[in-house]
Order: structure tokens, then C-alpha cells, then sequence
């Protein structure tokens, strides 16, 4: 695609409209914390706007895996694929929005690499809004991946015993916890030197974290070291979470651990995160 | 150059010492700057001079390894916010979003500013039709050409108007009519009362815009003053000859080092050659129908100060093209350094 462009003469422009834009007027008040980061929200959603193949990997492949998994496997490993897809759906919910959390720090890493970051950096501003907007915008994309895999799974023939309600109390659980793995990527993100580098190393924790868990199997015939991962992995009790919340039969000991392992996330990697930012590049 | 009275109100910018290092490599190695308020302040010098850290620094980017500098009385290491809410950097690179429009750039950093959205549409309508991009307002701005993308970035440094603004290598890479549009530009920021601190590595641009010069190799400041101040500084006059055809300029040095009997400095520009001359106009007007009896046409030729090529020649004992010299770091370098 060739673009030609056109550029508008600057002659043709009044000196006293030019004067006039630069006259000084008063400086505003600086932006509250709270502007500033849904400025930045507002900054990710318009990307969207303008590059709606974007969310491809929040629609298209959570469909592909609830559909690959549960007709593939889904009689082989538990009897039926509906039978199969009661645990899967939740599983798969999980796995999906743990994978996108890693494209945050591609973001924050694309960006670095642009001089743009350079101008939000010399703004007066509270200087976490860029990451808390990223952030915020995220938790939109995983809302949305969300919904796209709870309606295929229902039009596949998933039925949550908790009803409406136990889904979004999963979903909202589900939401805490890639807020809180987002934080590794930012960190990630901050320090890979190409946004390529973040996606690599990302998808090297990620492989062994989602796979390595109870989200396609009963961990019971895995050989004992491969358990012992898969049981403190918190992949799995955030899996094991969802699918209680959902059908009505949630342990509270489950849901603590799924807590705790954001708590710890949060506590470690988002002041590492800040301080790498804040550090000069 | 000792700065005596810290916090001059005067000075829009003053530093003493200031040094940033990244690894081994002092990349700002001492600068002592008085800057007054108003104006054009011109840092000139060769890639990887220096010039892009120091104003990095300046700007709170980087944090100085020594030294200490003011900006407007503000100290850019204990007030970062003082100094960002009065300046504004655009860098060497454009610092927009190449995945926004033209507009959302600009409502974006003007919300980021503090303006209410009303204000900050209102604001980003204003700048648009004032830089010419009116019609372009809507399209992404990774369609824009250079010269527009440049003018944006000029546009998103003065949406809450600074009092200094940092403009890094602003015409780099632009075509001459683009690079008019940000001469216009710079002197109506001044006009209006903005103290504007611009790098360039061309010359002549130094030389046009700016009131005064610093002129920077190796991290250091090896000269400073007005144009007038520079060029007297290297003493004797000069003369200049631009020719028709850059082919025959060897045969037009090698006449003229014989006619006037002093060496002749080949300008970066191909078809201009110059020499320092004593006051001897008839030895000029001898040596210049030398080049006509050989067939050398010239276009043009003048007798006066000598040019900041010759200047900086001068000064630093290599031409300010030369970007060979073993220990000097590239500008993109030092980003990656850090």
C-alpha cells in the first residue's frame, strides 16, 4: 500500500495564527493521579480503535483452544467432551488471560524503544499513571476474553452450577491475578532490550506455568516431582478457584492461595518495576 | 568561564561542572552554562559530542554523576518537578505516537498536562491550524511526512506554553522548505518570550538562529559567545569562493594555495573553498583571476569573517564533519550506553 502525502503548505498559514497559537496562557493545574492514568487508558483503548486486529488474541484464540482442547481431548480424558469441557472451560479461561497478560510489557517495551517515552517521562506527572493506564486498559482486554469464553463455553454445552454469579466472582478473581502477573512483565518489559525479547522470555515462564498445571489434567498420574510443581504452581489453585466459584463448590483455602500468590507478585515485582523505571535509559 | 551568583534570575539556565559518564565514557565531561532567558541558546558540534546527553541531563532525563545545574533557579536534580513543569524536550526522534492521529496526540498530552478535555480539544484545534497540519488532524501519524511529524513534535512541547523548550537536532534530516518551517517556528516561540535551546551539527543553522553558541566537542564546551564573537575570535578574515562545478574544486584549491600563498580549506559544502587571508584584497583579486584565465567558473565569492566551518576548525584542529575520531561516541550510542 502506497500512501501519498500531501503536505499541507505552512506558508499559507496567517503569522498571527501562529502567534496567537504560542501566546502564553496560563499553565493548568497538573493532572491528578487518577486523570493522568485513564489518559493513558485512553491512549491504549484508541490504539484498539485504530488497529482492531489487536484483540485477535483475546477472541479468536480462546475460541480455538475451548474448541481444539474440548474435541480433541475431551473424549479421551473424560469420558465425553461435555463432560470434559465443565473442567476445562474455567482451566482454559485461565490459561488464556495469563498468556495475554505478557503482551503489557511488549507494550512498555515498544514504547521505551520510541522517543515517546521520553516525552511522557519529562511531564509533570505521577509517574506510575503510565504503567497504572496500561494496566487499566489491560483489565478491559481480559474482560473481553473472558466474556468471548464463558459464551462459547455455554454454546458448547457449559453449565456453571454457580450460576451467573459464580462466574463473575471467578472472572473478578481472574482479573486480580493477571493485575498482579502483570507486574513481572512491566519488569520484563522494562529491562528486554527488544519488545521480541519480552515476548520470548515471557513465553518461557509461561510455557511451563500454564502447562504444568491442573488446567488439561488431573495432575494425579504425573510422576511425583512434576506434582510437587504442579501443586504449589499458582496456575493451578487459581484454576482449581475458578472452577469451584463457578460451580458452587469454591474452597475458601484455594482462593487464599490464589491471594497470597498476587500479594507476593505485587509486593516483589512492582517495586522492582518502579525502580526500573524510574531508572534513566 | 566561572558562573559566581547561583540562582540569577536572569539565566534561564545555569550549570557548573556538570558531568554525566555512562561506563567509561564521560559523554558530558564539565560544562559550565550561563543561558539568559529569551532567546536562542545553540548547542553546536559533531555527532556524538556530547550535545543530546547534555540536554538529556538538562531536561531531568539523565541524573549528573557531578556538577550541578539550574533551570529558572530550579535545582534539575532536588526539583525534577519544578524544572519538567517548566520546560519541555523534543527529542532527536520524533516523541509522538505514530499510532494515534495528530490530534489524539495532542488532546492526549494536553489532558496528561491538566487541561480539561474541552480545553485540550480546543488547544489541539489551535496548534494544528497554527502549524499547518489542519487537514492532516485526523489521519494516523505514521502517514505524515518528516517535516509534518516534526512539526507535531514541535506542536506537543508547547501545549501548556514552557519557558524553555529543548529542541534536539530539530532539522535533521528535513528538506530545506520543512527546514525553513521550523526557523519560522523557533523565532515565533522567541517572539513570544520562550527561551529556546536547540542542537545542531549544522553551522549555518547555529549561525541564523541563535543569539549565542556553545560549541561542544568531546563533552566539553570549547567555545562560547555570539556568532560575531566566534568568528573574531579566530582572528584574521577569510575569503570564499563557491564554485559552478564541485569537479573542478581541486584544481580551484590547488591555483588559489599558489595565488595567495596560505593553505585552502576544503568546506563541507563540495562546490566552497576558503583561506584565511591577511588584508591583502589584491592578492584576492589576483588569485581569483588565476581561477578565471583557467576556466574555473565561480558563482560566488566574499571577503569577511570567516565561517563557523573555519571556526570550529579552528578550535578543535578537526573539520566538524569529522566524525572519525577514535574515542568520539555516537549520539544514538550514548542512548544505548545508558
Amino acid at each position: 500500500m502506497t500512501t501519498t502525502t500531501i503536505e499541507p503548505t505552512m506558508d499559507a498559514v496567517p503569522e498571527a495564527t501562529l502567534r496567537s497559537a504560542l501566546s502564553s496562557r496560563a499553565r493548568p493545574v497538573r493532572a491528578s493521579a487518577l486523570s493522568a492514568s485513564l489518559s493513558f487508558g485512553w491512549r491504549a483503548a484508541l490504539k484498539i480503535k485504530h488497529v482492531p486486529m489487536q484483540l485477535f488474541d483475546v477472541t479468536m484464540f480462546p475460541i480455538m483452544f475451548v474448541l481444539l482442547y474440548t474435541y480433541l481431548f475431551g473424549g479421551a480424558l473424560a469420558g465425553s467432551p461435555s463432560e470434559y469441557l465443565q473442567d476445562l472451560l474455567p482451566g482454559v479461561l485461565v490459561m488464556t488471560v495469563a498468556w495475554i497478560t505478557m503482551y503489557t510489557g511488549q507494550a512498555l517495551n515498544t514504547d521505551i524503544s520510541k522517543g515517546i517515552f521520553d516525552r511522557f517521562r519529562s511531564l509533570p506527572i505521577w509517574r506510575p499513571a503510565v504503567l497504572v493506564g496500561m494496566l487499566l486498559a489491560d483489565a478491559a482486554r481480559y474482560t473481553m476474553a473472558s466474556v468471548v469464553i464463558v459464551t462459547v463455553g455455554v454454546a458448547l454445552g457449559f453449565r456453571p452450577d454457580g450460576g451467573p454469579v459464580g462466574v463473575v466472582l471467578a472472572v473478578a478473581l481472574l482479573l486480580v491475578f493477571a493485575f498482579s502477573l502483570s507486574w513481572v512483565w512491566t519488569a520484563v518489559g522494562l529491562l528486554a532490550p527488544t519488545p521480541e525479547a519480552v515476548l520470548q522470555m515471557a513465553m518461557t515462564i509461561l510455557f511451563p506455568l500454564t502447562f504444568a498445571s491442573n488446567v488439561f489434567v488431573d495432575p494425579k498420574t504425573m510422576p511425583g516431582w512434576v506434582q510437587a510443581f504442579v501443586n504449589v504452581n499458582p496456575i493451578s489453585h487459581l484454576a482449581t478457584a475458578a472452577r469451584g466459584l463457578m460451580h458452587g463448590n469454591a474452597v475458601a483455602g484455594d482462593i487464599a492461595w490464589v491471594l497470597a500468590w498476587c500479594a507476593a507478585l505485587v509486593a516483589v515485582f512492582a517495586p522492582i518495576t518502579m525502580r526500573l523505571y524510574a531508572k534513566e535509559r | 568561564m566561572p558562573i559566581e551568583p547561583f540562582r540569577n534570575p536572569t539565566l534561564a539556565i545555569e550549570a557548573s561542572g556538570l558531568v554525566k559518564a555512562f561506563g567509561e565514557v564521560r559523554a558530558v565531561d564539565g560544562v559550565d552554562l550561563a543561558v539568559p532567558a529569551g532567546g536562542v541558546y545553540g548547542f553546536l558540534g559533531p555527532n556524538g559530542a556530547g550535545k543530546t546527553t547534555a540536554i538529556r541531563t538538562l531536561a531531568t532525563l539523565l541524573r549528573p554523576d557531578g556538577g550541578e545545574a539550574r533551570v529558572f533557579g530550579h535545582d534539575i536534580v532536588r526539583e525534577p518537578d519544578a524544572v519538567r513543569s517548566r520546560v519541555s524536550l523534543t527529542g532527536q526522534f520524533a516523541s509522538v505516537d505514530e499510532e494515534l492521529t495528530g490530534a489524539e496526540n495532542l488532546v492526549l498530552l494536553g489532558r496528561l498536562l491538566g487541561f480539561s478535555r474541552g480545553q485540550a480539544r480546543e488547544r489541539a484545534g489551535e496548534l494544528l491550524d497554527a502549524f499547518g497540519l489542519a487537514e492532516a488532524g485526523d489521519r494516523l501519524v505514521k502517514t505524515y511526512s518528516g517535516g509534518m511529524q516534526r512539526r507535531l513534535d514541535i506542536a506537543a512541547s508547547i501545549i501548556a506554553t514552557p519557558e524553555l523548550i529543548f529542541l534536539d537536532e530539530p532539522t535533521t534530516g528535513l528538506d530545506p522548505r520543512s527546514r525553513n518551517q521550523v526557523w519560522e517556528i523557533v523565532r515565533a516561540l522567541v517572539a513570544q518570550g520562550t527561551t529556546v535551546l536547540l542542537t545542531t551539527q549544522y553551522l549555518d543553522e547555529a549561525d541564523r538562529l541563535a543569539d549565542r553558541i556553545a560549541v561542544i566537542d568531546h563533552g566539553r564546551i570549547i567555545a562560547e559567545g555570539t556568532s560575531r564573537e566566534l568568528k573574531a575570535s579566530v582572528g584574521s578574515g577569510a575569503v570564499h569562493v563557491r564554485l559552478n562545478d564541485p569537479e573542478q574544486r581541486p584544481e580551484a584549491q590547488r591555483l588559489l594555495t599558489q595565488a595567495l600563498g596560505v593553505p585552502v580549506h576544503l568546506e563541507s559544502d563540495p562546490v566552497a573553498v576558503s583561506a584565511r587571508v591577511g588584508d591583502a584584497a589584491e592578492t584576492v583579486a589576483h588569485a581569483l583571476a588565476e581561477l578565471a584565465r583557467a576556466g574555473v567558473a565561480v558563482t560566488d565569492f566574499s571577503l569577511g569573517q570567516p565561517s563557523l566551518d573555519e571556526v570550529f576548525l579552528a578550535l578543535t584542529g578537526h573539520p566538524a564533519d569529522d566524525t572519525s575520531t577514535a574515542d568520539s561516541v555516537d549520539d544514538n550510542d550514548e542512548e544505548d550506553a545508558a
